[in-house]
């Protein structure tokens, strides 16, 4: 293993690399842009095999993709914000023909106002495409986290299309060190991509095709169960992971939990700060749960997490509009909906369009909480 | 907690804020500590202020907010100091490291902190023959500090820049560090 001081960009292009893709199809967009010059600056010198296609927009890249995806080839793209706004119909286009396309979005805000800083209102807003999303904490993760998705959307029982979420520039332009792995442990733990069906001139068959209202819903229901499915994958393929690398992951990360009266819950490298404040406080009646798998969503395991605590707070990068919170803190809500004895719960906005959030911003949702605030709020509004 | 140290760079867009960043954290990491940069762009344009940040530790860095009470500053041109409270937040025992031809007493500098000057623009433009001080700014950060050595800093940038380049800059480093020995 080689370990190197690496931004986050760098970290998922190395990930790539070492999944050896075959098709890439990327269009540039800050903060995302390292990601796809990294991997056109390898496909050029021949440091990988892939065929680097360079598109006209991301409505292309993700078109390439499900076309390269449909033929049998591991596809990657990479976008962020507006990028991942005009794929839109796309992702529902991947998802539904089930093709395990791997994407890394580098979050950042949406226009207008325009802004290239990081908040995760991006991905959150495509949660219902039909894609597993994984949030990730260090430039380590979205390594791991890109390779990871490989094996959980190519598994055919799940063949479900794969989104790794990175923070523009708290990543994506950060360095840190990272552990890139020997190209032939990841061989051992990612098999070469074998399509269940793929496009063939020779033995021609269908994907995608019209579904009228006597079959859609049954292929809607299938991806519904598929995804369910994928519970169990992502929890094997983390723990595989750990065995190769020493680095386990699972769909939740549980920090201070144990005897936590007081539990914050967040995505994303904000949990690192999240992380580092509890250390400051040093009190063992606080804990964070770190949602890494958004979808499929683990209801069950954070209903089982949080049943016996007395307050929630959520603290996240997104808020739906017009419902007036954030959509973390709508799925915490109704995964604790009708527990006998339901914890307070507190939602909070915080860090959009690249606000920075502080360990004094945590302590003080924390002493809100702990005084009995419930609702929403929002941090460091002006 | 663990023990974090904190640097805060300052400069202007152009000037290669964010490279000395980026080679503080890889030297850092060379001499076995862990660490961590990263940039805080303004606007994207040549001459705007521009503020990178640094983290050096014994342990993985999870922390990572902005920095508002840094251990040290480093301040890539002067003229700053008049548009920008460069040293806000700097702790009381911290060190400010300043590129001006200027001593520290003559500056309009507001902290308690050491104020420290050096005249990078000048080695610069001997040895680089252009104005590009971070490198060279690193270098008197070493010697100042003494929280990276010449030798970490010399590695980082022979890792950061092609071949000529990083010789160039290896040599104007270790010009202003030894210029600050004593």
């Amino acid at each position: 293993m080689a370990t190197d001081v690496i931004h986050g960009s760098k970290a998922v292009a190395e990930a790539v690399k070492l999944c050896d893709v075959d098709v890439i199809a990327a269009y540039p967009i800050t903060p995302q842009t390292r990601i796809s010059e990294s991997l056109a600056k390898f496909a050029a010198t021949g440091a990988i095999r892939a065929e680097y296609i360079k598109v006209e927009s991301e409505h292309s890249a993700m078109s390439a993709c499900i076309g390269a995806s449909a033929t049998g080839a591991r596809t990657f793209t990479a976008t962020s914000s507006q990028g991942l706004a005009y794929m839109f119909e796309l992702l529902f286009v991947a998802s539904g023909m089930r093709l395990p396309i791997v994407m890394a979005n580098a979050n950042r805000a949406l226009s207008a106002p325009l802004n290239i800083w990081n908040d995760q209102q991006d991905s959150v807003s495509a949660r219902d495409c039909g894609w597993i999303q994984i949030y990730v904490e260090t430039n380590q993760e979205a390594l791991d986290s890109v390779i990871q998705a490989y094996r959980i959307s190519e598994n055919h029982e799940i063949l479900i299309p794969s989104m790794v979420c990175l923070d523009g520039y708290v990543l994506t332009h950060t360095m840190e060190p990272v552990d890139i792995p020997e190209q032939d442990l990841i061989e051992k733990y990612l098999p070469p991509f074998k399509p269940a069906l793929s496009l063939d001139p020779d033995s021609p068959i269908t994907l995608g095709a019209f579904a009228n209202p006597s079959t859609y819903m049954e292929f809607r229901y299938e991806q519904q169960k598929a995804i369910e499915r994928s519970f169990k994958a992502i929890e094997a393929a983390g723990k595989e992971y750990g065995k190769l690398t020493g680095r386990e992951y699972g769909l939740l990360e549980e920090y201070n939990l144990d005897d936590a009266e007081i539990v914050l819950i967040t995505m994303g490298s904000l949990a690192g700060t999240v992380k580092e404040t509890l250390a400051s406080l040093n009190d063992r009646r606080i804990g964070l749960l770190r949602v890494r798998a958004f979808r499929p969503f683990p209801k069950d395991d954070v209903r089982r997490l949080l049943k016996d605590v007395d307050k929630v707070a959520v603290i996240e990068k997104d808020i739906s509009v017009g419902l007036g919170e954030g959509a973390l803190f709508s799925e915490i809500k109704s995964s604790l909906y009708g527990l006998d004895s339901q914890p307070s719960m507190a939602g909070f906005i915080a860090g959009l369009g690249g606000r920075d959030v502080t360990p004094e911003d945590i302590a003080g949702v924390v002493k809100k909480v702990e005084k009995g605030f419930e609702g929403t709020g929002w941090v460091g509004l002006k | 907690m663990i023990k974090i140290k904190e640097i805060r760079f300052h400069g202007r867009a152009g000037q290669g804020v964010v490279t000395a960043a980026d080679i503080l954290a890889m030297a850092a990491f060379q001499a076995g500590k862990y660490s961590q940069a990263f940039p805080f762009f303004g606007v994207e344009r040549r001459g705007a202020p521009v503020t990178a940040f640094a983290r050096i530790s014994d342990d993985f860095i999870r922390l990572r907010s902005q920095i508002y009470y840094p251990d040290y500053i480093v301040v890539q041109d002067a003229t700053l100091l008049d548009i920008i409270d460069v040293a806000k937040g700097l702790k009381k025992d911290g060190k400010a490291i300043i590129n001006t031809e200027k001593k520290p007493e003559e500056l309009n500098i507001n902290t308690d902190a050491e104020v420290y000057t050096v005249n990078a623009t000048k080695i610069a433009l001997d040895i680089l023959g252009v104005p590009i001080v971070n490198t060279l700014m690193l270098g008197a950060f070493a010697a100042i500090t003494k929280e990276v050595s010449l030798e970490a800093l010399q590695q980082a940038i022979e890792k950061r820049f092609p071949p000529k380049l990083a010789e160039k800059n290896a040599r104007a480093v270790e010009v202003m560090y030894k210029s600050l020995e004593d």
